[in-house]
């Protein structure tokens, strides 16, 4: 079992649960909501390694969270997960300065390669 | 009624849009020569039909006016001369005694003061009231001669005074009779007649001075010479055409002269005697001045009519080639507009059509992957190779739609432009990193053709590394293991540069060709989406440029852009 700490931001449960457990199963442990608020509330508590965060959710949108991440929690990566299929998101994102972005649907093994660079470099 | 008329004409105009473009352009242009040849050429024809109408009418009254005033003229000198030896006859007769003109030798000495006073004078004689000749003087031997049967002698004795028609003498001269009756305070009545020759109406007619073309001369009311005639005859023969409608002034018809010729017959007839004086003059000679000008209007009105219809031909001609011309722009650009519409419409159907399936996709893979996850991760589970091969099945399909998906969405995409300055040759290269490793591993001749002083542009670096890459893709599916891609750019002129990916593979075939820009147009089968030229057209057209193909079946294929130096007005940047 790793020693990294994870938070899972999607607002579709059925995706981000069990992406999650894909994760665990693989030693990862990571913690998971489906809402930006909520997000930000596990971080309080417990500030994360990594964040892996959804782009497009309903209520507090990812880009909004990535920008009190980055307000607050300045050494927090935050990896983007963006559904548009497209690059143009993931661009946006590095550009306010995420650590880096993938496509869905994704490839576990990309994931984890990310992670592992995030809390590696960090 | 009119502006109906006018809308007809109008209408020439308006060509309708169905039917062969030659055949409909060529119609616009008959129309309009048809149009402008009326308009321009029927004032001038009304004009040229006027001015000919005035001209003649004024020409006319000049001419025909002075031939009026010289029959008025010449007639009242003939009136003048026949009164004046009337008015001496009737004199003598009333200033002399019956006696002493009935003496023969007072009647010579009388008849030799006339002859010399008045000339033109050929005999004198005495007449009683019975009719008998009493005395004469003169070359015939007329003395005794009973006149009282004879009309004259009737109608002087009615009339006072007679002058008779001409007649040939007796050395064949013409002559005229004037004969006179007095009545003496007694109521004693005789007459005096004399003879005289008509020499003098040939000076009359001589003093007329007419040019040689011209005739004149003296009728009696039946029509017969009373002077000799240049063109119709002698005297006492007789004027061939019927006699004008009498008129005691002078009056002008239009004729048939001798020969046929078209004449002007000015005449005017005399109280008394009943004289008609002729005048005719050829149509041709008085009419010179009007041929030499109707002649020269013609020319005038054939030569403006053909420099007219020239112009109007040739411009029929510019004009309809320009109207033309600008259809055939008009029509490109709405076909540009069209293909670009349709490819947008079609990418924002993509577009919701993508997103929308990514999310499930998204939900299936990690489904499936956890599925995969459990049969790997646990020893002993039934018929593990049969469910591992199943889920794999299961996550590349995932990965076929994801493939698909990001190509639609790649399409759809509504990226803002991002300008920057950059050289076009280090955007080729930074491309073909990505493809490096499939041209060393299929020994492919990757030949670079860059120009070293290519000016840098302002435009989009991500947009065109996505067409050249494009290109390069397809390039790189058309040649065979150890074919030839050559990239070159070039300065093409002061506000563009071209950049062509050429290679020696498959090529196209000109049915292909044509709809290689349409959305989900594809000869790769399941590998293509149809969509990689349209987007790459698209984006080309967003950054001002042009794309140009040239390929030939099993020689290979040229894809060349050119990219303005400069982006147009209203992109970002």
């Amino acid at each position: 079992m790793q020693d990294w700490n994870v938070i899972l931001v999607d607002d579709e449960e059925e995706f981000v649960s069990t992406l999650a457990e894909r994760l665990r199963l693989r030693g990862i442990p990571v913690r998971v909501t489906t809402d930006g608020e909520e997000a930000l509330r596990m971080m309080e508590t417990d500030p994360p390694q990594v964040v892996v965060l959804d782009v497009l959710m309903p209520g507090l949108g990812g880009l909004e969270v990535l920008k009190r991440i980055q307000a607050d929690y300045p050494e927090v990566k935050v990896i983007l997960l963006t559904g548009q299929g497209s690059t143009w998101d993931g661009i946006q994102g590095m550009r306010m300065g995420v650590f880096d972005y993938l496509m869905k649907p994704l490839n576990i093994d990309d994931l984890i390669g990310k992670i592992r660079e995030a809390v590696g470099g960090g | 009624m009119a502006v109906k008329k006018w809308f007809k004409m109008a209408n020439l105009l308006h060509v309708p849009e169905e039917g062969d473009a030659h055949a409909r352009y060529n119609i616009l242009r008959r129309n309009m020569i048809i149009i402008m040849i009326l308009v321009t050429l029927i004032p001038l024809l009304l004009m040229a039909f006027v001015n000919y109408h005035q001209y003649r009418t004024a020409l006319r009254d000049e001419i025909v006016n002075p031939l009026r005033v010289l029959v008025n003229k010449t007639k009242h000198s003939f009136e003048l001369f026949l009164a004046e030896r009337l008015s001496t006859v009737s004199f003598i007769a009333s200033a002399y005694s019956y006696q002493e003109l009935a003496d023969e030798n007072t009647l010579n000495r009388i008849f030799q003061v006339m002859k010399r006073e008045f000339g033109g004078f050929v005999d004198l004689g005495l007449i009683d009231s019975n009719g008998i000749q009493v005395s004469y003087v003169g070359p015939y031997d007329l003395k005794g001669k009973d006149y009282a049967e004879q009309s004259w002698f009737h109608e002087v004795q009615v009339r006072g005074s007679y002058i008779s028609d001409v007649f040939m003498g007796y050395r064949k001269f013409p002559h005229i009779v004037m004969a006179v009756q007095h009545r003496s305070l007694t109521g004693q009545t005789w007459i005096l007649r004399a003879t005289v020759n008509t020499e003098k109406f040939d000076d009359l007619i001589a003093s007329m001075g007419l040019d040689p073309e011209s005739d004149a001369f003296v009728l009696n009311r039946s029509g017969v010479f009373q002077t000799p005639s240049r063109f119709y005859g002698g005297v006492l023969e007789q004027f061939p055409p019927p006699l004008p409608p009498v008129s005691y002034e002078a009056n002008v018809i239009e004729d048939k002269g001798p020969r046929g010729r078209d004449v002007f017959l000015a005449y005017a007839y005399f109280v008394h005697p009943a004289y008609i004086l002729v005048v005719v003059k050829p149509k041709a000679e008085v009419l010179k001045t009007w041929y030499t000008l109707k002649s020269e209007l013609a020319i005038l009105l054939a030569v403006s009519s053909g420099i007219i219809i020239l112009v109007v031909y040739r411009i029929a001609g510019i004009l309809v080639r320009r109207i033309r011309e600008s259809d055939e722009k008009r029509e490109a650009a709405f076909n540009e507009m069209q293909q670009t519409h349709k490819l947008s419409s079609i990418g924002r159907l993509a577009a919701g059509v993508a997103h929308e399936i990514n999310n499930p996709m998204a939900i299936v893979n990690e489904k499936a992957g956890l599925m995969k996850d459990l049969i790997e991760y646990k020893e002993n589970f039934p018929d593990k190779e049969k469910f591992l091969s199943l889920v794999n099945v299961i996550l590349q399909s995932v990965q076929r739609c994801r493939s698909i998906t990001h190509r639609l969405l790649g399409f759809a995409r509504r990226m803002e432009i991002q300008i920057e300055v950059l050289d076009l040759n280090e955007v080729v290269k930074e491309t073909l990193t990505f493809l490096e490793k499939e041209a060393l591993y299929r020994n492919l001749d990757l030949r670079l053709n860059l120009a070293p002083d290519l000016p840098r542009i302002a435009s989009d670096r991500g947009q065109l590394q996505q067409v050249f890459l494009n290109f390069l893709n397809n390039a790189f599916a058309a040649v065979e293991d150890g074919g030839m891609v050559a990239i070159t750019t070039w300065e093409q002129d002061l506000d563009t540069v071209g950049v062509s990916i050429t290679d020696n593979g498959v090529g196209m075939s000109e049915e292909t060709l044509k709809h290689i820009f349409e959305p989900f147009f594809t000869t790769k089968k399941d590998k293509g989406t149809g969509l990689g030229l349209p987007i790459t057209y698209g984006i080309i057209k967003k950054l001002g440029g042009e794309i140009e193909v040239q390929s030939k079946e099993g020689q290979g294929t040229t894809m060349t852009v050119y990219l303005p130096k400069k982006p147009k007005e209203g992109l970002g940047g």
